[in-house]
């Protein structure tokens, strides 16, 4: 049963993967590629990390929800209406692909195997918790602020009109001249 | 520890969510009427569902030019199926179908798949207005998540566990909805957003002719129409557990509690509903972002500071 169920998983993960390069919509690639991250989601959450793989879920829709608004913004043929090929440089990305496969598919036939240690902790969302919040938090927070950072960078970069725009050089302007209005009122 | 409900609790969830979608919608017809200084008739509100699905299930299909069926199929779909699989974590009196150590991740998990379902269903028909419908849920539904996980986690904080049944447990004594007044309003605005329901209902507005819905016919429209109510009533379902003591009450017993509390709730969506009009994408994003997400913050960091006050983390 769970050789099985893991067998149905692996090979929507794969499948749904390679057709993310069949297709000719942009929409369909991206719901494809939703498609194996949901399928991967089910490989972790039959690993019984429950709360990772219950937020893969939950990360990869909202992601790919996003992706598709922008990958349809840039593509020159979003929805797939005239013959379009999703490949670049084939000859190159299949000497790539060839060899990532066969060194990773290699590595896990080829490689000496640790016998496991040690039982898994009782509460595993509790054990990832503690272990994100105590030795890794340094990397959390790196990571957090690197994060916060790109996003408040991308945005800076990406507005048309800044507050100066809107508020005059002084910021002193009673009401910004904006097209549309937002909810607040400023 | 886990205390599912039996097997047979999950032939009764949808039928139960079916039955509370049915009273929500009648009760919905009567405001409308009323609103509109034409009232309805309870018997005839009554009625209305069944008619409507009858109606529906005969009528003829839409089909546009070079829609994309398969996504419009799925994306349809998959509203319904996501309002059933979020609720399987709602205790129907203290036992919920699927009692999950990551419960409220899960129901957050599960209600987004909204996003792509109103996305698909509005970008597979292959018409302008439809698309448009689509992608206001998309701002929409951008504006509305950060308040909603903030909301969440503020509950799952005060109970210390992000499993569902300990929510409830934790509010033996006090309701959640008294040491975090703002999650909870902030809850609700998510559950109607998330519906695309009542003053959030942009994405199938009237203005853009029915939006993502426009081009949805027959059984296609049924399938949408049934699946977003049932959103509602599922989020909803979850203020429950997470703000109002779930089946904690007196004299009656847990279910019949979580029956009045849902209905009630949804009584105050469907009253409120019809007096709000409908809010614009712009004016509701900035509202939401610069409002509301950091009055969530603060009710969380006020509920993190109370329970590291009531002797810390557990």
């Amino acid at each position: 049963m769970t050789t099985a169920l893991f067998v149905v998983l692996a090979v929507i993960s794969v499948v749904a993967g390679a057709l993310v390069f069949r297709v000719d919509s942009m929409a369909r690639a991206t719901f494809l590629l939703l498609l194996s991250f949901l399928a991967v989601a089910g490989l972790v959450l039959m690993t019984g990390l429950q709360y990772l793989g219950v937020v893969i879920v939950l990360m990869m829709v909202i992601e790919m929800v996003v992706m598709a608004v922008f990958m349809i913004m840039y593509m020159m043929n979003p929805a797939g209406l005239m013959p379009m090929s999703m490949f670049h440089n084939t000859r190159g990305s299949a000497v790539i692909a060839a060899t990532t496969f066969v060194a990773l598919a290699g590595g896990a036939l080829l490689v000496d195997w640790p016998v496991r240690g040690g039982a898994p902790a009782p509460d595993l969302t509790m054990a990832l918790g503690e272990s994100l919040m105590s030795g890794q938090m340094l990397t959390m927070m790196t990571l957090g602020v690197t994060l916060f950072a790109t996003i408040v960078g991308t945005v800076v970069l990406a507005a048309g009109r800044g507050r100066y725009d809107r508020l005059g050089d002084e910021l002193d302007a009673p009401e910004s001249d904006d097209r549309d209005r937002g909810g607040v009122g400023r | 520890m886990s205390v599912a409900l039996p097997l047979g609790g999950s032939v009764l969830l949808p039928a139960l969510l079916l039955a509370v979608t049915w009273a929500a919608v009648t009760a919905d017809a009567v405001a409308a009427g009323r609103a509109a200084g034409r009232p309805v008739p309870w018997t005839v509100a009554a009625a209305l569902p069944g008619r409507e699905a009858l109606r529906l299930l005969v009528g003829q299909r839409r089909r546009g030019v070079a829609s994309d069926e398969l996504l419009r199929g799925v994306g349809g779909a998959v509203l319904p199926i996501a309002a059933l699989l979020a609720a399987v974590v709602l205790p129907l009196g203290l036992r919920p179908v699927a009692d999950l150590g990551a419960g409220i991740v899960w129901f957050n998990a599960m209600e987004v798949f909204a996003w792509a379902a109103v996305w698909l269903v509005g970008w597979g028909a292959n018409s302008t207005l439809s698309l448009i419908g689509g992608y206001r849920f998309v701002a929409q539904g951008l504006a509305w998540e950060l308040p909603h996980m903030f909301a969440l986690i503020t509950a799952a904080v005060g109970a210390q566990s992000l499993r569902v049944t300990d929510v409830v447990a934790a509010q033996q004594g006090l309701w959640f909805v008294v040491i975090m007044p703002v999650a909870f309003v902030a809850f609700l605005l998510s559950v109607a957003a998330m519906a695309f329901w009542g003053p959030f209902g942009a994405p199938v507005g009237r203005d853009i002719a029915g939006g993502a819905a426009a081009e949805l016919g027959g059984v296609d429209r049924l399938v949408f129409m049934t699946g977003r109510w049932l959103l509602l009533v599922a989020a909803a379902a979850m203020a429950v557990p997470l703000f109002l003591g779930g089946g904690h009450g007196p004299w009656l017993p847990a279910w019949a509690w979580v029956l009045v509390k849902t209905l009630a709730v949804l009584a105050a969506l469907v009253a409120l509903r019809h007096r709000i009009p409908t809010i614009r994408m712009e004016r509701w994003t900035e509202f939401s972002l610069v409002v509301l997400t950091p009055a969530t913050i603060a009710q969380a960091l006020v509920v993190t500071l109370v329970a590291l006050g009531e002797g810390g983390l557990r």
